[in-house]
């Protein structure tokens, strides 16, 4: 296996034949099935160019920040390395990955595991239950851009987690996933791959966290499945260091009735690329695909999402909230697919950035692509700034403007904070945001 | 003993003059009112005084306690004890009543202080239950959907809350039934009596049979025209501002 002759350097970065060699070696316990895809996936990252100036899905990003050397695949962490800090919210389960490796967890209780529920690494699913990861581990292709960082993904994943929720089981709190890098250089390849059967009602939560403040190079991705009826709500919270370059892809499918609501919440990283699409599979699916961001210093986020509507009497509803301090940037392309036998979709896309720097800069590119006359689609971008009188009333109450303008920015985003049912997850995601306002 | 003076005060609006030279000494425990036509300028110098940044303060100066507060940011003013009752308070919609008056509560703190979350809303509560403000209304948005007789006891709220030194109180009177006007009157009685200065903007004599004020001013076109005690409310009450209007022209 080689790289193709005709790629530059840059293209492979520190990902070169001899590290995937040594990373495949590592694995070679897995289902063969497994290792082929990863082979092909490797020929295919190593065959696609970087994102070119002229990509359409590369519109507005700072191509320049993209660079794939200097970074390693780190070598293990312990428990105690890592000073894992929680979050303080009661769970049905946690898995605390670090550096591609589990490194501790708190199992599901007997009661839930003897109901069929299953929450475990990537690999041990990949060995106990190789037909159901199958079926849906990576099922859904990128279709955004990021083709080569999926395609590196798949070829270096190395563990993940795996949650199954068979036919009817409700869970009353959360699974929660953390997925740690660690270390100077750190390369880290997330995964959680979410399987919600028939009627079956859950809440996971990944935390997406830098241990150290070194530059690290983080490569996710999450498969989220609500089968008929399933009802499904993923959360994120994404606070790599600021020094994080950062890939990450959620893709969700929803089958007849099922409701998907995916949130996620971005402050960290230097450079943030986050792709989402929701295939809305069957009538009656629903996928609501909500995120806040706050940006500040140089950082930069950017967000591409697809809504695509492929069954009659489907909908999806898209709010994407960001605050823009400082010099940051923020690039928003969302696009609604309706198939020409989608008729009744009912699809709602909106961007709204709040800026709070007129050195800031928020770019907005909503799309429709619709194909079935009878459906209703809305879609639509703002950017504002605090609005004066307001920031002067709260002044005129002894707040300071800074307060004043954290405050407001928590006004603009309740929308959507508002719409995360667990009271306790809404807490804990207003503290991080908290975090971005301290000085 | 505290005062606000206000000493020939110019205000414009871009170009545009408003306040032309207003001269006025509120001390502590004294009610002012200020009466006038729309128009005249009540409100913009009330926010003048305040600190909002649309109005430029082209000459005269506003003193608190003898120092001047014109370089002082409106947050700062408003630690330094003043507060403003607007005339149309703003609606903040996701920003919560609770948290927005916990900000403003802890704004007047000291580096490293906390804030006893159990003692502030026993506070809040206790201050809500005086001015009969339902409890429900703090998970509320600030104003957000308010009637506007709601806003102004919120606005009153606020007050109690903050314990200003001199108030600003621009028409809170409107928009308020007559028993939300008792309500409020007696809230601000009380606190007159622990030494608030108010400065009373209104159009109504009703409000001035509850609040009893020391100082009657008529405000015209961006001037004191005229000054006296309670009484003036009622003669003005009865002859209408085109009594003012002849005095005047006669002057
Ligand atoms: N932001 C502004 N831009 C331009 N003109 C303004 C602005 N604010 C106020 N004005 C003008 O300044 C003048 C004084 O307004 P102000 O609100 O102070 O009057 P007021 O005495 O409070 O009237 P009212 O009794 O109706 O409340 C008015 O002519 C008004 O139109
Ligand atoms: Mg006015």
């Amino acid at each position: 296996m080689s790289a193709s002759p005709t790629l530059a350097p840059a293209a492979l970065g520190s990902f070169t034949p001899e590290v995937f060699a040594a990373h495949l070696a590592s694995v070679s316990h897995l289902p063969a099935w497994w290792l082929d895809r990863k082979r092909a996936a490797y020929e295919k990252f190593a065959s696609l160019p970087l994102p070119k100036r002229t990509d359409e899905s590369w519109r507005f990003a700072t191509l320049t920040g993209l660079k794939l050397d200097g970074y390693v695949l780190p070598a293990a962490v312990t428990a105690a390395q890592l000073g894992h800090s929680p979050i303080g919210i009661a769970k049905a389960g946690k898995l605390v990955l670090a550096n591609n490796r589990l490194v501790a967890q708190e199992p599901i209780s007997a009661e839930l595991a003897g109901r069929g529920v299953i929450f475990e690494t990537l690999q041990n699913a990949l060995l106990k239950h190789g037909d159901l990861v199958k079926a849906h581990l990576l099922a859904q292709p990128a279709k955004q851009g990021s083709e080569k960082f999926s395609a590196l993904h798949t070829a270096l994943l190395n563990d993940g987690a795996f949650i199954y929720l068979p036919r009817g089981v409700e869970l009353a709190e959360p699974l929660a996933v953390f997925h740690y890098a660690h270390g100077a250089a750190a390369a880290v390849f997330p995964h959680t791959l979410v399987i919600a059967e028939g009627n079956s009602r859950a809440t996971v939560v990944d935390f997406f966290r830098s241990a150290d403040d070194g530059a690290h190079f983080a490569c996710g991705q999450n498969d989220l499945y609500a089968a008929h009826g399933a009802q499904l709500t993923y959360t994120a919270a994404q606070t790599w260091s600021r020094e994080t370059l950062s890939f990450q892809s959620n893709s969700i499918v929803a089958r007849r009735d099922a409701r998907v609501q995916s949130f996620n919440l971005h402050l960290g990283g230097r450079q943030s690329r986050h792709e989402s699409h929701s295939e809305l599979q069957a009538p009656g699916a629903h996928s609501e695909m909500l995120a806040l961001t706050v940006a500040h210093g140089s950082q930069e986020f950017d967000q591409r999402t697809l809504q695509i509507h492929q069954a009659p009497h489907t909908s999806s509803n898209l709010l994407y909230k960001n605050a823009l301090l400082d010099q940051s940037k923020t690039i928003f392309s969302g696009l609604i697919v309706v198939d020409p036998d989608a008729q009744k979709t009912d699809a709602y896309q909106s961007n709204r950035n709040l800026m709070l720097s007129d050195d800031a800069e928020a770019n907005s590119l909503p799309g429709l692509e619709i194909q079935a006359n009878d459906v209703r689609c809305t879609h639509g971008a703002t950017s504002s700034r605090i609005d004066p009188e307001q920031e002067f009333y709260l002044q005129a109450r002894g707040i300071r403007k800074d307060d004043a303008g954290e405050l407001l920015t928590f006004g603009f985003f309740e929308e959507v904070l508002s719409k995360l049912a667990s009271e306790p997850l809404h807490d804990a995601f207003r503290d991080l945001i908290k975090t971005k306002f301290k000085k | 003993m505290s005062s606000l003076e206000i000493k020939d005060l110019h205000v414009s609006i871009g170009e545009k003059q408003i306040v032309k030279g207003l001269t006025l000494t509120v001390r502590s425990g004294e009610v002012h009112a200020i009466m006038g036509p729309n128009g005249t300028g009540k409100s913009t110098l009330a926010k003048a005084v305040a600190g909002h940044p649309s109005f430029t303060i082209t000459s005269g100066d506003v003193l608190l306690d003898g120092r001047s507060i014109l370089a002082m940011q409106p947050d700062e003013r408003a630690r330094a004890g003043l507060f403003l009752a607007f005339q149309y308070p703003s609606e903040i919609p996701g920003v919560s009543i609770a948290n927005f008056l916990r900000a403003a509560v802890q704004a007047r703190m000291g580096e490293g202080e906390e804030l006893d979350a159990t003692g502030y809303y026993k506070r809040l509560y206790s201050k809500m239950d005086l001015l009969k403000i339902d409890r429900k209304f703090t998970s509320r948005a600030i104003n957000d959907g308010f009637s506007g007789g709601e806003k102004k006891r919120c606005e009153i709220l606020q007050m109690a809350m903050l314990e200003p030194k001199f108030a600003l109180m621009d028409e809170t009177d409107s928009g308020l039934d007559i028993d939300a006007l008792r309500i409020v009157a007696d809230g601000v009685n009380a606190l007159r009596s622990t030494n608030l200065g108010v400065l009373m903007i209104t159009h109504y004599q009703r409000l001035l049979g509850y609040i009893v004020p020391d100082h009657v001013h008529v405000m015209w076109d961006g001037r004191i025209v005229k000054s006296g005690d309670k009484s003036l409310a009622l003669e003005l009450e009865a002859k209408g501002y085109d009594w003012v209007k002849k005095e005047l022209v006669r002057a």
